[in-house]
């Protein structure tokens, strides 16, 4: 086990590679009193054409399917897990996002039994043809809950605006329609392909003793077998510079409108300093100009342009990334007019010394509050280690950055070609 | 660990409770106002922490005081309005980075805590008056989101139920203030609910992280001698119990139905059965190995969400589940179904004890976040309750399987709220 130390931030990591391929990371905060485990894989919405471990030919499975199978984890052939963590005080969830699907619970007692119950189950799949069918009236109605939603469809409809071909477009639980499709054998060749410790990260914080977990861990992975690792090839369509639709509009009952703009980004980084480096700088660029002291949300306040749902996110992964600025407006037309305005003219700005160190002040302020957060630091370091990055190099990198870096990057950032609106619209009378 | 104790400290116009731990790498400060919930201050009271942010004496505009935030390495501000039982309650809050973690290593707390003060006690007045142009562009900022709350189909249905369930209760009125009240709002008449929010809230200031309890007692000095006179408690609202239950069913252009319950339960934070009350939600809803997860989705497959949570100051017990529409009288049946076998006391010691120990978890787990134990203590101002965590999480552990029963007695249907879609209501 090999242990990193950061001064500054007063934090240590425990890492080890185990001889199955399994990456674990122990966090130790003995000032907790929760414990925080998450067992992720390398998996989410977008795999959806590869090559199934032990096939030959590439296939394409059904949309929605990584989410139906986080499901389908927790059933077994006689029991539920979500009771066996409950039994040992423990509560359990799951995520699925485009690129990661994830396992996790919090508890403060009986760590080490719910670490045991967190890795077997998820490494004992039971998928029947009765509970598969008996999963899609629950996750139709988790469909439809989103459906009614104006925030996750403004969200989305500004991705399906960008992205012409790339799968990041297909909504993370699919269609009610599309998940009639799946079958337990998808779902098992979806498992076996992607669920290989050699394809997953577990990461444990809180109050633990860093020995002590490493033996139960190595010992738990060393009673079980395993296929020998294999490279899993996943293919993705080529993505056209230009978005797929400049304008995008949906109908639904809503009392506000609302209007997105977003920005597909550049993904072409040269190694995983430049990854970093590019999503500090896009966040510290939006909320310099975006978040309520910068002179742009001021503009957009003092126009009657914006209310206090207005916000903006940057998402980079490795072969799409996005950014989305908006929120509820009574001109959605005029709103995304300013908006495309203000960025274009954000490219001809030239940041001062002084702007830089008060936005990188911000930024270091901001990340050491989201290090009071357990969740935060499993679920962003699992997420930086797969683009090669340390998330306790931050704070160093952020230092680093200059006013130039900021100009360059301004300089270079996207051209009109990369920029879509999604509007929500009530429906007409 | 250990969980960090509160201390304590009572001025003539405030309660300073200082809470000493390095779990964070933040200091947290939050500053409480609380009055009765009334109808004829509750917009005003609405309106007041948008107009707040908008400036100070020294910091003219919005965005100055945004920069200065920024400048304090990014600290977060926030000011917003609650209601806890028939209570209103102001929330500032201010959270700073703790210098020992950066490389400049110049002291924030002070500074924060001054600028938090100047932002309640010196906001930008023009002559006896909030600025009409301010005072005017966040009235229409409020109202958008009085507009918007329609736009979320499970805030909609709770605020719908609870305007149902509670029509000659103050707990009925709504957070976020009445339209026409805005109407005839001006500066000067906002100004005037600013004072009397000053003069007679009862205050009460927290200050959790690393920070030596000297200096925070001082640097908190012009809160504690803050000039104060404050009003008389009002009676809670009486309801008149009645045996029927009522229905309502609201139509609206939606893919999925809502349905929501709403219960009496007359039990509050401070009566000796409230531990039994959290132990009754967590076998009855507050879980996923609760009986309404496990049946109304688990068994029947009928709903995504199916949960419970009471209302501590109230005594309040509510059921949510978003279901397909054509299946509301099956799930509706399936909920009564799950209270009356808690009232049979169908429920083993086991699930008690499991329960419980899920419940002293998820307590410790919420003063492992500095907004949540600040919350955690402040119920106890609310419920006029002095204990220590420790003791709370003691009462949880010796709540009996009796106890449980004698709770769920007393729980009674109220309300039943359905926002569904025409056809479904055509098919009923």
């Amino acid at each position: 086990m090999h242990k990193k130390h950061y001064e500054q931030l007063q934090e240590s990591i425990y890492a080890e590679t185990l001889p199955n391929g399994l990456k674990v990371f122990l966090q130790p905060k003995s000032e907790m009193a929760k414990t925080y485990a998450i067992f992720s894989t390398n998996y989410g919405s977008v795999d959806q054409t590869f090559v199934p471990l032990d096939g030959e030919e590439k296939i394409t499975v059904p949309e929605g399917i990584a989410h139906f199978l986080e499901h389908k984890l927790f059933e077994k052939e006689d029991r539920d897990v979500f009771q066996d963590f409950t039994k040992q005080g423990a509560s359990a969830n799951a995520f699925t996002s485009f690129t990661q699907t994830a396992y996790l619970f919090s508890a403060t007692s009986h760590i080490e039994e719910n670490v045991t119950t967190l890795l077997d189950f998820v490494q004992d799949p039971y998928f029947s043809d009765k509970s598969v069918e008996k999963e899609k009236g629950i996750i139709a109605q988790e469909i439809r809950m989103y459906d009614d939603q104006p925030d996750w469809r403004s969200f989305f409809g500004t991705i399906q605006s960008l992205f012409q071909s790339h799968p990041v477009r297909i909504d993370i639980a699919g269609t009610v329609e599309s998940i009639q499709e799946i079958t337990k054998e998808d779902l098992y060749t979806c498992y076996n392909t992607f669920y290989h410790p050699s394809n997953m990260t577990l990461f444990v914080t809180g109050n633990i003793d860093e020995e002590k977990m490493i033996e139960l861990i190595r010992a738990n992975q060393d009673s079980k077998k395993f296929a020998p690792p294999a490279k899993i090839e996943r293919f993705f369509p080529e993505e056209p510079e230009t978005v797929a639709e400049k304008k995008k509009q949906v109908r639904m009952p809503v009392s506000v409108a609302k209007c997105m703009v977003g920005i597909k980004e550049n993904t072409d980084y040269a190694s995983p300093e430049a990854y970093l480096k590019q999503e500090l700088l896009t966040d510290m660029v939006l909320d310099y100009y975006f978040s309520k002291s910068g002179v742009y949300y001021e503009e957009l306040y003092k126009n009657d342009l914006i209310d206090d749902s207005f916000g903006f996110e940057t998402s980079l992964e490795k072969n799409f990334g996005f950014s989305i600025i908006g929120g509820n407006t009574k001109e959605p037309d005029r709103f995304a007019d300013t908006v495309k305005g203000m960025l274009q003219r954000m490219k001809d700005h030239t940041v001062t010394e002084a702007e830089m160190e008060r936005m990188k002040k911000k930024t270091i302020g901001q990340m050491l509050r989201a290090m009071n957060s357990l969740e935060f630091v499993s679920n962003r370091f699992i997420q930086y280690h797969l683009a090669g990055v340390d998330l306790f190099d931050i704070v160093p990198a952020i230092e680093k950055l200059t006013a130039a870096d900021a100009n360059d990057f301004l300089k270079e950032w996207f051209n009109e070609d990369r920029l879509a609106v999604c509007q929500i619209l009530p429906q007409e009378a | 660990m250990k969980i960090a104790g509160e201390k304590i400290i009572t001025g003539k116009g405030a309660t300073l409770h200082l809470i000493p731990t390095k779990k964070y790498k933040t200091i947290s400060i939050a500053v409480k106002l609380q009055a009765p919930l009334e109808r004829e201050t509750i917009t005003a009271r609405a309106l007041l922490p948008y107009v707040l942010q908008q400036g100070t004496a020294s910091l003219s505009d919005a965005r100055a005081l945004r920069l200065k935030l920024d400048d304090l390495y990014g600290a977060i501000l926030s000011i917003s309005g609650t209601k806890k039982g028939e209570k209103h309650i102001i929330t500032l809050r201010l959270d700073v980075a703790n210098e020992n973690y950066l490389s400049d290593r110049t002291p924030l707390f002070e500074r924060a805590v001054n600028l938090l003060r100047e932002i309640l006690f010196e906001p930008k007045v023009e002559n006896g008056a909030f600025t009409e142009s301010i005072v005017s562009r966040e009235t229409q900022t409020l109202k958008q989101k009085m507009v918007a709350l329609k736009d979320d189909k499970m805030s909609y249905a709770n605020m719908r139920l609870i305007d149902e369930m509670c029509k000659d209760e103050s707990y009925s009125l709504h957070v976020h203030g009445y339209e026409e009240e805005l109407k005839d709002m001006d500066g000067s008449k906002l100004y005037g609910f600013y004072e009397k929010m000053l003069k007679q809230d009862k205050m009460d200031i927290y200050i959790l992280g690393d920070v030596d309890s000297e200096l925070a007692e001082k640097a908190v000095q012009p809160f504690l001698e803050r000039d104060v006179s404050p009003i008389e408690e009002r009676a809670a609202s009486v309801h008149s119990t009645s045996a029927d239950v009522q229905e309502v069913i609201e139509t609206q252009d939606v893919q999925q139905a809502k349905l929501h319950l709403g219960y009496r339960t007359n039990i509050r934070y401070d009566d000796s059965d409230y531990a039994a009350l959290q132990v009754f939600n967590g076998l009855f809803g507050g879980f996923p190995s609760s009986k309404l997860f496990r049946n109304v989705r688990e068994k029947h497959s009928l709903a995504y969400y199916a949960a419970s949570r009471f209302e501590s100051h109230k005594g309040l017990l509510f059921v949510f589940s978003g279901i397909d529409p054509k299946d509301y009288q099956k799930a509706k049946e399936i909920i009564d179904a799950q209270l009356a076998s808690m009232q049979a006391g169908e429920f083993e010691g086991s699930e008690v004890e499991e329960v419980k120990d899920l419940i002293v978890s998820q307590i410790l787990e919420t003063i492992d976040n500095p907004a949540g134990h600040i919350e955690t203590l402040y119920q106890q101002v609310m419920g006029n309750k002095n204990i220590t965590i420790e003791q709370m999480l003691d009462t949880i552990q010796q709540v009996t399987t009796e106890d449980v029963l004698q709770v769920a007695k007393k729980v009674q249907l109220d309300t039943v709220y359905l926002l569904t879609n025409k056809e479904a209501e055509k098919n009923a």
